[in-house]
């Protein structure tokens, strides 16, 4: 080993800074992740907080520019009237929906994959579900739209079984919604269930527990972190989407539409910024009640 | 409650008959027949991927045997799942449910069962007094350490008032001391209880120490069946005086010359005296060899000598350090020395 004194002095400048720097440790816990809060705090927080001021703003109604003077009329319009209610409550419907709807499909399948495929076949299901993340959001619900259509597939097979099948709107809003966040269901709860040990599952059969009540009290519980994470996703992604309701909702519109309404055609940004404090605040309280669960804890 | 299938009378605790396990092209339990009798400590003891666990799960319901039948008291369960068998599972990962409290999973097996809410309290407080953790019902499995885990998880099987508790290697997570009282705790506790304990270690100290009867497990086979002192005296085969206790086997030309017959035998270090000067063999030692001391060993309460004999092959001698132990008191590196036995105390054990 070669004493510092005799290397180039650029290897002595940089080992002094090793030197300052492995004394130091909060200095080099700064350098480390400052960056990243820096990011952070003004790219993400910056602009919620601009958001959050732009909605307290107003807008005059003749040239169209933003007018800064504070005032909460932009939130009173959203309150009092009876549209935007609806909208609001359709909204955080679907993304319930959606969110029910991906934890009945995701939980067997999650098991499956978990617990009763083989090696072999576990891979090969991570990769399956995880390849129509690869494919464009667009082509996916374009692919719903030509098969929800009038002579599409899903009306011919409705037909065979004498069914009535949806078309465009709510309900193909969410089959729509439900297929395009699945995996971000899925995969938490595989994880989960990944992690709970079959010596657990044994335990409960070998005193005495048939199948559906060891589901019940032990796997369950178990994955409800999980799953709690899981619906974090997809209720997120469901409350701030509006290309999907563009594409298979018929006439209907949710809250994304509304501020993409309000940039583009109205624009009347202070009032987008309003709307779009709606979901915020919604994720918030969700947050909230999630951590008051616990499930936050062991993610 | 559902009530176990009334045993047969004189039926053994448990009745294994040819049962074979096969994973793929491993075969990973062969020919396995035993009888277990009620209130029995019995233990199964081999080395890793012996098949004893494999034995164990079987019996417990967690894999179906490719071949063979088990019958609990005289009732043939082969195909019957684990929730309908009268046994109960001390696992080796403790399997506790971590989002229930001790006492929760204590009462699991009783609220499965429907017992009524006051009686399964009662139980289960019972349960954990017995294992000394009656305190601790409120906390969560997280909280206790790996030697209370391992109780709760006995209570939690006991509970049951199971026919046969299987312990799988319970105590192989816990350090030498905590599992030296264990080990007494555990057969104390069975001997109270009268209930059948199926034991699985691979610790031969641990088994001779608590077990009535052991079974000698090597790839898939039983290799003897017999009481502790049976098992350490009179070995039936090479690999189980290897396994238990220290491996001392004459072989070749050394048993030719020494004993006079052909063959492989066995003889247990402690039962060898050395000395340095043949003349102070003692007369009943009808069994004499010269050799050269190779390593001597302190090990506290003894000191264990390898000596390589001169007609070949190799034994290891055991003595207590009944005296302080001096240096000049132990023959050392490189001293000539006689060792003498016994003639009983050389047992044959036939390759297995």
């Amino acid at each position: 080993m070669t004493s510092v004194s005799e290397g180039t002095p650029e290897q002595v400048s940089r080992h002094q800074v090793s030197t300052v720097l492995h004394r130091r440790p909060r200095l080099r816990l700064g350098l480390l992740i400052g960056p990243p809060m820096l990011w952070l705090g003004v790219a993400y927080l910056g602009a919620l907080g601009a958001l959050f001021i732009t909605s307290l703003w107003g807008q005059n109604p003749f040239t169209g520019d933003v007018v800064r003077e504070w005032n909460l009329d932009n939130f009173r319009l959203l309150f009092e009237s009876e549209v935007y209610r609806t909208i609001t409550i359709r909204t955080l419907g679907i993304a319930a929906l959606v969110t029910v709807v991906d934890i009945v499909i995701a939980f067997p399948v999650a098991l499956y994959m978990a617990k009763v495929a083989s090696p072999r076949m576990q891979r090969i299901l991570v990769i399956a579900v995880l390849t129509p993340l690869w494919a464009s959001y667009l082509v996916k619900a374009y692919a719903w739209r030509i098969m929800l259509s009038e002579n599409g597939v899903i009306s011919d097979l409705g037909g065979l079984l004498g069914l009535d099948t949806p078309g465009y709107g709510l309900t193909a809003t969410v089959v729509t919604l439900a297929y395009l966040w699945l995996p971000f269901m899925i995969l938490p709860i595989y994880a989960g269930l990944e992690r709970l040990p079959d010596s657990m599952l044994e335990a409960s059969m070998d005193l005495g527990a048939k199948t559906g009540h060891t589901l019940r009290r032990v796997v369950l519980p178990a994955v409800f972190p999980a799953v709690v994470a899981g619906s974090i996703f997809t209720f997120s992604l469901s409350l701030g989407d509006y290309i999907t309701v563009k594409i298979v909702g018929g006439a209907n519109q949710m809250l994304g539409n509304v501020v993409y309404d309000n940039v583009g055609a109205a624009n009347n940004l202070p009032f987008a910024a309003a709307v779009a404090t709606i979901p915020v605040v919604i994720m918030l309280v969700y947050l909230a009640a999630a951590r008051r669960t616990g499930a936050l804890e062991n993610v | 409650m559902s009530s176990p299938a009334p045993a047969r009378n004189g039926a053994p605790a448990i009745a294994i008959r040819g049962l074979r396990k096969e994973f793929g092209s491993v075969v990973a339990v062969d020919e396995v027949d035993l009888d277990i009798a009620n209130g029995e400590f019995f233990s199964m003891l081999g080395p890793s991927g012996s098949g004893k666990t494999t034995v164990l799960r079987m019996v417990a319901g967690f894999e179906s045997p490719t071949a063979g039948t088990i019958e609990l008291g005289g009732v043939d369960v082969t195909k019957d799942a684990p929730f309908s068998r009268d046994v109960n599972t001390v696992f080796q990962d403790y399997a506790l449910f971590p989002h229930m409290t001790v006492a929760q999973n204590v009462e699991y097996g009783l609220r499965v069962k429907r017992v009524p809410r006051a009686e399964r309290r009662t139980r289960a407080q019972e349960a954990l007094e017995r294992v000394q953790l009656g305190e601790y019902g409120a906390r969560r499995p997280g909280q206790l350490s790996g030697g209370q885990r391992q109780r709760v998880a006995l209570a939690r099987a006991l509970v049951n008032r199971p026919r046969v508790l299987l312990l799988d290697e319970p105590l192989g997570a816990l350090d030498l001391k905590l599992r030296r009282e264990m080990q007494v705790e555990l057969k104390q506790l069975q001997r109270d209880l009268g209930i059948t304990f199926l034991f699985v270690t691979h610790d031969q100290e641990e088994a001779l120490t608590m077990s009535d009867r052991i079974a000698v497990f090597n790839q898939g086979r039983i290799e003897q069946v017999a009481s502790p002192r049976d098992l350490y005296e009179l070995p039936a085969t090479p690999f189980v005086a290897g396994f238990v206790g220290t491996s001392n086997v004459l072989d070749g030309d050394a048993a030719i010359k020494l004993l006079g017959e052909p063959g492989t035998f066995s003889v247990r270090p402690e039962k060898i005296q050395l000395h340095l000067d043949a003349s102070h063999v003692p007369t009943q030692h009808a069994v004499t060899a010269a050799g050269v001391v190779r390593e001597v060993v302190y090990l506290g309460s003894a000191t264990q000598s390898i000596v390589d004999l001169d007609h070949g092959g190799s034994l290891i001698v055991l003595r207590q350090n009944q005296q302080s132990s001096e240096e000049g008191d132990v023959a050392g590196r490189g001293a000539h020395v006689h060792l003498s036995w016994r003639r009983e105390h050389t047992v044959p054990v036939t390759a297995g």
